[in-house]
């Protein structure tokens, strides 16, 4: 058998979704005051994980590529750079204001969230508004296209692994750095904390 | 429902797991986690029900308007990412039905900063080609140069904000 197996199946899509869903719920990255406490510094949650799991899941393909077990290539997008980047900013924008980004809102809604039902109705308004906007933004949408598949360690010319080490030690750095500051600015936000706000705000809407 | 939740998972333990479903997911695929296409079909599928033929002319969603726009990869494991939401919350016993926000914001102003926040990040996801799942985590993982591009947009854009949300999350 070849690796990957390019199987597109629904049953695969459920299933590869419901762990997805178990480890972001798990995590805590669907309680939107925990995912924006990353941005004041309180909760470095946002950051940990995705890191890790980033660090992991190289290192994964990297291992398994040199002992030949993947042989097949993965997707990997080519990028824009302007569209790339400006498309990211009013990601984190969107993200501070209203407290989720489209798959951490799946999961708040999943557990309860009726904020992040209105989050994701928006959204779909914002694919409207970008589909309007598209022959004017077509330009800048297109604009400083990069090598396709490019890579950091391509563009770096080092080896994978090298880029992958550094990535560790970010992660490392931001285990360390970030466990201090949620230290002194009272967090990180535990599953215990996110109960009695709702009993106050209960109290003052009654 | 009520009664003490479970406390989060370790965020390291909550990260290697989450790269071993991601590493999991491209060894099957061929590709990595997503979630903002399911988004994009959903407004394309709206868009063919409120005004179909000016759906089906627009050259950006026009594509996906049709019998079809829901049917793909993605729908699945959408509701797949829901599905684990839901379990992993009841089984936890942090299922909790009600609005998250900031201590002392009043709820309407809470709905009003979702409402904001959800047109912006839709906006942006089809802008970027993707959000912090597809782009971010399965970009990142892949070491793409658009991966980190779009994370370094996304922690730049959303310190800067939350400097002005601030007392609103607290």
């Amino acid at each position: 058998m070849s690796l990957p197996a390019y199987d597109g199946s629904a049953w695969a899509a459920l299933v590869l979704g419901i762990l997805f869903g178990l480890a972001l719920e798990g995590g805590g990255l669907g309680s939107p005051r925990k995912l924006t406490a990353q941005f004041t510094f309180r909760d470095f949650t946002v950051l940990k994980v995705m890191l890790t799991a980033v660090v992991t899941c190289a290192l994964g393909l990297w291992l398994l590529r040199s002992a030949g077990i993947v042989t097949g290539g993965v997707y990997i997008p080519t990028p824009y750079y302007w569209a790339f980047l400006a498309g990211g900013a009013l990601i984190g924008a969107g993200f501070a204001v209203g407290g989720y980004c489209p798959g951490t809102s799946t999961v708040g809604f999943a557990a309860g969230r009726l904020d992040a039902l209105v989050f994701m109705a928006d959204m779909v308004a914002g694919v409207g508004l970008f589909a309007g906007g598209f022959s004017w933004l077509e330009p800048f949408y297109t604009a400083a296209q990069g090598p396709e598949r490019q890579t950091m360690d391509g563009l770096l010319g080092l080896p994978a692994w090298a880029v992958i080490l550094a990535v560790a030690g970010m992660t490392a750095a931001v285990f360390a750095v970030g466990g201090r500051l949620e230290r002194k600015l009272d967090g990180p936000i535990s599953a215990s904390d996110l109960v009695p706000v709702e009993k106050n705000d209960a109290e003052v809407r009654t | 429902m009520h009664g003490e939740p479970r406390p989060f998972w370790h965020p390291l333990a909550a990260g290697v797991l989450l790269g071993l479903v991601l590493l999991l997911t491209f060894l099957v695929t061929g590709h990595g986690l997503g979630a903002s296409g399911f988004f994009t079909r959903l407004a394309a599928a709206v868009g063919g029900w409120l005004a179909p033929a000016a759906s089906a002319a627009n050259a950006y969603l026009g594509p996906y308007v049709g019998g079809a726009s829901l049917a793909g990869w993605i729908t699945w494991e959408i509701l797949g990412v829901f599905l684990g939401g839901l379990i992993g919350s009841l089984w936890s016993g942090r299922f909790r039905l009600g609005v998250e926000g900031g201590r002392s914001q009043p709820t309407g102003r809470r709905l009003a900063y979702a409402f904001l926040g959800g047109i912006l990040v839709g906006f942006g996801s089809r802008l970027a080609r993707g959000c912090t799942s597809g782009l971010g985590l399965s970009g990142g993982a892949v070491l793409s140069v658009g991966g980190f591009l779009f994370l370094a947009g996304f922690f730049a854009a959303g310190l800067l904000v939350m400097q002005a949300m601030r007392k609103e999350w607290s």
